[in-house]
């Protein structure tokens, strides 16, 4: 969960009150608050945790790293979209269930 | 050591870990506080290449693992209620508390919703003017600046529907607190390279002097973590007790301070329960006198929750380094990551739940009467 992802910075723009990128991360486009990186510019890499930006870093440190991530699974993890995270959710069983019942209550969830 | 070598620079690892081996004389234990070190180490078998006497304590380092059952469960009442919309990422859904988890309410007609960005909530306050907007903010210094950020943002905005229910914990007092535990078996730590961007190593050389530990600051690919542990031993054999960053790349001594600025406004120290340690005094965060109408906790007013953990779990040794994952009499049978019973199998990033899902189902001992069939580096 803490993991910082980097991603580079496809542009720069602000909401009014927060300085916002848009970050690639190996495809995955999202929008990252760039306040606490005031000397990130476009085209810079960047390390990202929760759509804040936490410092910059060399395109080859960022490639390795997200590389890495990718391997390990928590690239699809931290970036996954709502839909995914909750399809995700639906496939692991209520925790709190012994006996393996719970496992009928999910999917039941999951198709509602 | 199938994925070390496909994947990394095999031949770096191997002499790196042959140094570890020419340089070790003695058992040493050195603790990896991050969990997300904690699943590189085991999905790489790098703890399998050091020498048998080289032991990692995987430590409290997954703030979805420590979170009291208490707070899950207050966020279960708090996005129960009808009116709020509870937004959280994605890895506390499935957190269990005494009765549910938050899949299960939205299950039942709760509006939970998985953001991105705690920032992300705050646009779900503004486009839903109607409804109370609860983040349920968790997590270490690295996600502190991402929660301070939107509570700011939503001072800033006049927003009233907008609240956090906060749990942050910070890393050096817990370092502490396994320091001076009775019966403490950590001898030098790898810090938490991610947490280090965010605040620096600055608070680390008081701790590395008083307890006489060393302390490197630690990356998480398998050539990092090599590199701090080989760091780490090399100054344990030489008795020495300093503070190194073995993780330049993306840390300095004084961190991000614009960060650190934000932090400090919107955020003050606290004593914070630990799931599977207990309380830990000024080990955490709640918001400031200037931020408190945000704070979900004194909006709701949820009061009458009792909870028990589990009789059979023994995390809190696992989190000490008492014992590995595989000595817990429940850790695979009444316990997996489906089921649960304590902190360190909820997460993926947990100590319980990395073993599980790597398949080491071996305890300790165990694991090095295999070892000492094998000679050299790469064995497993």
């Amino acid at each position: 969960m803490c993991l910082a992802i980097p991603g580079r910075v496809e542009e720069i723009t602000t909401d009014g009150l927060i300085r916002v990128g848009r970050v690639n991360f190996g495809g995955v486009v999202k929008s990252v608050c760039l306040d606490c990186v005031p000397d990130v510019e476009v085209g810079d890499y960047t390390i990202v945790h929760v759509g804040f930006a936490i410092s910059k870093i060399d395109e080859k440190t960022a490639q390795e790293t997200l590389a890495l991530f990718r391997e390990m699974g928590v690239l699809d993890e931290e970036l996954a979209g709502e839909e995914e995270q909750f399809a995700r959710a639906a496939g692991r069983p209520q925790s709190a269930c012994p006996d393996g019942s719970c496992e009928v209550e999910a999917v039941k969830t999951a198709v509602d | 050591m199938k994925y070390l070598t496909e994947f990394r620079n095999g031949e770096i690892a191997q002499k790196i870990a042959r140094e570890i081996h020419a340089i070790t004389t003695r058992p040493w234990k050195i603790m990896e506080v991050c969990g997300g070190q904690t699943h590189s180490i085991i999905r790489n078998g790098i703890d399998q290449m050091l020498p048998a006497g080289i032991d990692m304590i995987h430590g409290p380092g997954c703030p979805v693992c420590v979170t009291p059952l208490e707070l899950i469960d207050k966020a279960l009442a708090i996005a129960e209620q009808p009116g709020v919309i509870f937004c959280s990422f994605g890895d506390m859904l499935r957190v269990p508390g005494t009765d549910a988890d938050l899949f299960q309410i939205k299950g039942r007609g709760g509006d939970v919703r998985v953001v991105y960005s705690p920032l992300d909530a705050v646009d779900v306050a503004v486009k839903n003017p109607d409804k109370q907007v609860v983040f349920f903010g968790v997590g270490f210094e690295t996600t502190a600046p991402a929660n301070a950020m939107s509570v700011h943002v939503a001072k800033r905005r006049g927003l009233k529907n907008f609240s956090l229910l906060v749990s942050h914990v910070l890393v050096p007092p817990a370092m502490e607190a396994i320091l001076n535990s009775p019966g403490n078996l950590v001898q030098g730590f790898l810090a938490a390279g991610h947490v280090c961007s965010v605040m620096g190593y600055w608070e680390y050389p008081a701790l590395a002097e008083k307890y006489r530990v060393p302390i490197v600051v630690t990356g998480f690919e398998p050539l990092d973590l090599l590199d701090g542990i080989r760091r780490a031993v090399v100054q344990l054999e030489a008795g020495k007790y300093e503070v190194e960053n073995a993780y330049g790349r993306v840390v300095t001594f004084d961190g991000n301070q614009a960060a650190q600025k934000l932090l400090a406004e919107v955020f003050e120290v606290t004593d914070r329960a630990w799931r599977g340690i207990g309380v830990i005094p000024k080990s955490g965060w709640k918001l400031s006198e200037a931020y408190r109408e945000f704070d979900a906790e004194e909006r709701f007013h949820i009061t009458g929750i009792h909870t028990q953990e589990s009789a059979l779990c023994r995390s809190g040794e696992v989190l000490r380094g008492a014992i590995k994952p595989a000595e817990c009499g429940a850790f695979g049978k009444e316990c997996t990551p489906r089921h649960p019973l304590g902190a360190t199998m909820v997460s993926s990033e947990g100590a319980c739940a990395a073993y599980f899902n790597y398949g080491r189902f071996l305890s300790a001992e165990e694991l090095a009467s295999a070892g000492s069939a094998l000679t050299g580096v790469g064995r497993g």
